[in-house]
C-alpha cells in the first residue's frame, strides 16, 4: 500500500499541471457552459435563467449558419490544400537542389511573420488598382477587380491568405519527418527498379502517415482558430461573406455585449471541434501507423 | 528592492490610499484614450495630460493609449465590469446608449452644478450635442470629433474641362461632374473613377451622408426606434447602388476605408469623402491642388457628426469625479482645443475655440479646415441606439448586400428594419 507521504507528493508533482488545466481551460469550459442558459446581464438587469432560449436564438440565427457553412467551407478547401502543398514543398527542398537553404528560408518566412503583418501585407495585394495584383493583371490590360469587395471572392481571397501563412509551417514538420526516412530504403528501391512515383506512393508517403494526422489536426484547429486577418481585411464583410465561426463569437461577446449569446456559439464551436477531434484520432489513428 | 518588499509596499499603498481617499490629498486618474486617424495624435494627447498634471501637482494622470475606438470600449466595459473602471475616457459619442445600459457613466449634470459649469456643459456647438445627450441630460463632451466632407482633385477637374474651383454642389451635379471625371484607358478599363465613398466595416456613416440629405432621420432621440425602412432611405440606398450600376463613376463592389486617401493621391478617384480626420493627412500627402467642400445636398444640405466624446466613470470617488471633470474642462477649452484641431483635423467643438488666435492663424493659411465648421450647421446626429453596434452592424450587413447585389436595396433595409425593432423591443 502506498504511504500517505507518497501520495501527498503525488499530488504535490501534479498540482501544477492540474491548477493550470483547471484554471484555464475546465473552468472557463465550465463556466462558459453554465452561462449559455442564463440571458446577458446589462447594468442593472442582472442575469436570470432562461433555460434553453439561447440555443434556441443560435440555432434560428441565420447568420450563425452563414457562418458556419463558411467556415466548413474554409476548413474544407484550406486544409487540404495546405497540407498537400506543405508535402510539395518539403519533398522540393528535401531533394539536393542548389540553394537549398535559401528556398526553404524562403518557404518558411510567411510562419514567422504574424498574422496581422501577413494580413496588412495581402490587403495592400488585393487592393483594387494600385495593388500588387491588379498591376501585374495590368500587363495583360485585364480590368480593376475587388476581391475583397465582392461576396463571391471574398472567401477565396481569405483563403489564399491562410494557405499562404500556414502551408510553410506544414512543411517544416513534412521536411523533419523525410530526414528520418533511411535512406537504404530508397537505395533498396532502386535496386528493385521501382519508378519515384512508386517509391513516394508505396514507401514514403505511408511512412509520412503520422506526421500527416499531426498537421491535419493542428490545421483543423488553426481553420477554427486564426481569425486575425478578418479584423485586417474584412471585419467579416460584405455581408458576412467572409465571416468565420471564431470572429462571429467575438462580435457577439466584445462587439454587442451579448455574452450569453457568445458564450451559446462558443459551446457550438466546442461541440464541432469535438466532434473533429474525436473523429480524427478514433478513426483516423488506427490507419495511420505503418504495418 | 525584492519581489516580496515591493508587493509588501503595494499592498499598504493600496490600503492606505482606501483610508485617504475621503481625506482627498492625491487624485489618481486613469484615462483611456483611442486613435482613430493617422498623425500626431497619441502624442498631441500625451503632451496635453503631462501640461495639465505639471500645473495641477496634486492630480497624477495616467493617459492609457488603449488601441482603436473598439478595443478602447472594449477594454473600458471589460474593466467596469471587473470593477476597475478608467475615471474618464473617450469613447464613440454613439456608444453612450451602450455606457449608459451598461450603468457606469454618468452624467455630466452631476458633477457639473456649479452656475459656471452649466454654462459650460452649453458652450459647444449644438450639432455635436445631439449625440451626447439624452433625457436632458448631458453624458458626453465633444472632443475628437468628426464630419464627413468631400475632397476634390483640383488638376482632374481642369484636365476633365470643369472649373477647378467649383464642387458639385447636388447629387445631380456630383453624378454629371462623376461622369467627366471617370476616365477609360483602349481597352475600356477605368483608370480613373469620378467618385469614392468607402464602404467597407461602417458603410452606414457615409450612407447617413445621403439619407440626410435626402431628408430622413435614420433613428429617433431615445435611441430604441429606427427607421430604416422608409421609402426615402430606400432612396437614398438605390441611388447610392446607382453610382457603381448605373451611372458607372464609382468602382462596383465595397470600398476600403483605410485605402481611400492613397487612391486619391494614386488618382484612382478624383472626388473621395471621407472624414476631416483625414484634413492633415490629405493636406501632407496630396501630390496636387485639392478643394474640401462640404457634400453635396438633394432635399436639403446634411451630413451626420461622428468621433469621440469624453466620459465620466461612475466607479469613482467624488474627488476623482471633480478632477476628470476638472480635466475635462482644460483640454476642451478654446486654446488646447485649437492645438487638438491644428494636429489632427479633428473639428474643434465649440465657437471660442475658433476665435483663439492659433485658429485664426491656421485657418488662414489652411481655409479648407473651415468647412467642416460649416457644415455643422446642417449636421445631424450619427446614428446611435441602444445596442448601438448590434443595430449598426445590422444596417451595415444590409448597406453591404444592396452595393454588392445580393439583394435590392428595399428587400435589404426592410429585413435589417425588422431585426433592429427584434433588438429594440426590450426598450420601448
Amino acid at each position: 500500500m502506498m504511504g500517505r507521504r507518497e501520495w501527498i507528493h503525488g499530488w504535490l508533482l501534479l498540482s501544477p499541471a492540474l491548477i493550470l488545466l483547471f484554471a484555464f481551460t475546465h473552468y472557463p469550459a465550465v463556466v462558459t457552459f453554465w452561462a449559455s442558459f442564463f440571458s446577458t446581464p446589462r447594468g442593472k438587469r442582472s442575469a436570470k435563467f432562461v433555460g434553453l432560449e439561447n440555443y434556441q436564438t443560435l440555432l434560428t440565427d441565420d447568420k450563425f449558419w452563414q457562418v458556419l457553412y463558411n467556415n466548413l467551407l474554409y476548413a474544407g478547401i484550406t486544409i487540404p490544400v495546405s497540407v498537400a502543398l506543405a508535402l510539395i514543398m518539403a519533398l522540393f527542398v528535401n531533394s539536393k537542389l542548389h540553394g537549398r537553404g535559401f528556398v526553404r528560408m524562403t518557404y518558411f518566412a510567411p510562419t514567422v511573420l504574424p498574422l496581422i503583418a501577413v494580413a496588412n501585407i495581402w490587403l495592400f495585394f488585393y487592393t483594387p488598382g494600385f495593388g500588387f495584383i491588379d498591376q501585374v493583371r495590368g500587363l495583360w490590360g485585364a480590368g480593376e477587380a475587388n476581391w475583397l469587395g465582392n461576396p463571391d471572392t471574398v472567401l477565396g481571397a481569405l483563403m489564399v491568405v491562410a494557405v499562404w501563412k500556414e502551408a510553410g509551417f506544414f512543411m517544416i514538420f513534412y521536411l523533419a519527418a523525410l530526414q528520418t526516412i533511411p535512406p537504404s530504403l530508397r537505395e533498396a528501391a532502386a535496386i528493385e527498379g521501382s519508378s519515384r512515383w512508386t517509391f513516394f506512393r508505396r514507401v514514403t508517403f505511408p511512412l509520412l502517415m503520422p506526421t500527416t494526422l499531426f498537421v491535419s489536426v493542428n490545421a483543423v484547429i488553426n481553420s477554427f482558430r486564426l481569425v486575425d486577418h478578418i479584423f485586417v481585411m474584412t471585419e467579416g464583410g460584405p455581408d458576412n461573406a467572409s465571416s468565420l465561426l471564431l470572429y462571429y463569437i467575438y462580435e457577439a461577446g466584445f462587439k454587442f455585449w451579448d455574452t450569453a449569446h457568445a458564450a451559446t456559439a462558443t459551446i457550438a464551436l466546442l461541440v464541432l471541434l469535438s466532434v473533429l477531434a474525436i473523429g480524427q484520432f478514433f478513426l483516423v489513428d488506427r490507419k495511420v501507423h505503418y504495418r | 528592492m525584492s519581489f516580496m518588499r515591493k508587493v509588501g509596499a503595494g499592498l499598504g499603498a493600496a490600503a492606505l490610499s482606501g483610508l485617504m481617499a475621503s481625506t482627498a490629498f492625491a487624485v489618481d486618474l486613469q484615462f483611456y484614450f483611442p486613435v482613430a486617424v493617422g498623425g500626431k495624435a497619441a502624442t498631441t494627447i500625451q503632451e496635453l495630460t503631462d501640461e495639465y498634471a505639471a500645473a495641477h501637482p496634486d492630480v497624477k494622470i495616467d493617459a492609457v493609449y488603449a488601441g482603436s475606438y473598439q478595443d478602447t470600449i472594449t477594454k473600458t466595459l471589460t474593466a467596469a465590469r471587473g470593477g476597475t473602471p478608467p475615471q474618464l475616457a473617450v469613447i464613440l459619442s454613439v456608444d453612450m446608449f451602450t455606457l449608459i445600459d451598461e450603468d457606469v457613466i454618468i452624467p455630466f449634470d452631476d458633477v457639473a452644478t456649479t452656475d459656471e459649469d452649466k454654462k459650460w456643459l452649453t458652450s459647444f456647438y449644438p450639432g455635436f450635442m445631439d449625440n451626447s445627450m439624452t433625457d436632458g441630460k448631458t453624458y458626453g463632451i465633444p472632443f475628437q470629433r468628426s464630419t464627413p466632407v468631400m475632397y476634390w482633385n483640383k488638376e482632374a477637374f481642369k484636365e476633365a474641362g470643369l472649373d477647378p474651383e467649383l464642387p458639385p454642389a447636388t447629387w445631380d451635379e456630383m453624378v454629371e461632374f462623376g461622369k467627366k471625371l471617370t476616365k477609360k484607358d483602349a481597352n475600356g478599363t477605368v483608370t480613373q473613377w469620378g467618385l469614392r465613398i468607402p464602404s467597407s466595416g461602417f458603410p452606414y456613416w457615409l450612407f447617413q451622408g445621403l439619407t440626410t440629405e435626402n431628408d430622413v432621420i435614420l433613428a429617433n432621440d431615445a435611441g430604441n426606434k429606427t427607421n430604416f425602412d422608409d421609402p426615402k432611405v430606400v432612396e437614398a440606398l438605390n441611388f447610392m447602388v446607382d453610382l457603381s450600376k448605373k451611372h458607372g463613376i464609382m468602382q462596383p463592389g465595397i470600398i476600403e476605408w483605410g485605402a481611400t486617401p492613397k487612391a486619391f493621391f494614386e488618382r484612382q478617384a478624383a472626388i473621395m469623402w471621407t472624414t476631416t480626420g483625414n484634413l492633415t493627412n490629405v493636406r501632407e500627402n496630396a501630390p496636387f491642388d485639392f478643394g474640401v467642400a462640404m457634400l453635396p445636398a438633394h432635399k436639403r444640405r446634411g451630413a451626420p457628426t461622428g468621433g469621440g466624446n469624453f466620459y465620466i466613470f461612475k466607479d469613482s470617488t467624488d474627488e476623482q469625479k471633480a478632477a476628470s471633470l476638472d480635466f475635462i474642462k482644460w483640454i476642451t477649452a478654446p486654446e488646447q482645443a485649437a492645438r487638438w484641431t491644428i494636429a489632427t483635423g479633428y473639428v474643434a467643438p465649440s465657437p471660442a475655440a475658433w476665435e483663439t488666435q492659433a485658429m485664426i492663424d491656421y485657418v488662414k493659411g489652411f481655409p479648407q479646415a473651415l468647412v467642416a465648421r460649416e457644415q455643422l450647421e446642417f449636421a445631424v446626429a450619427e446614428l446611435a441606439t441602444y445596442q448601438n453596434q448590434r443595430v449598426t452592424g445590422i444596417l451595415n450587413d444590409a448597406l453591404e448586400a444592396a452595393i454588392t447585389g445580393t439583394m435590392s436595396a428595399e428587400e435589404a433595409l426592410k429585413n435589417a428594419q425588422a431585426e433592429a425593432d427584434k433588438v429594440l423591443a426590450d426598450y420601448r
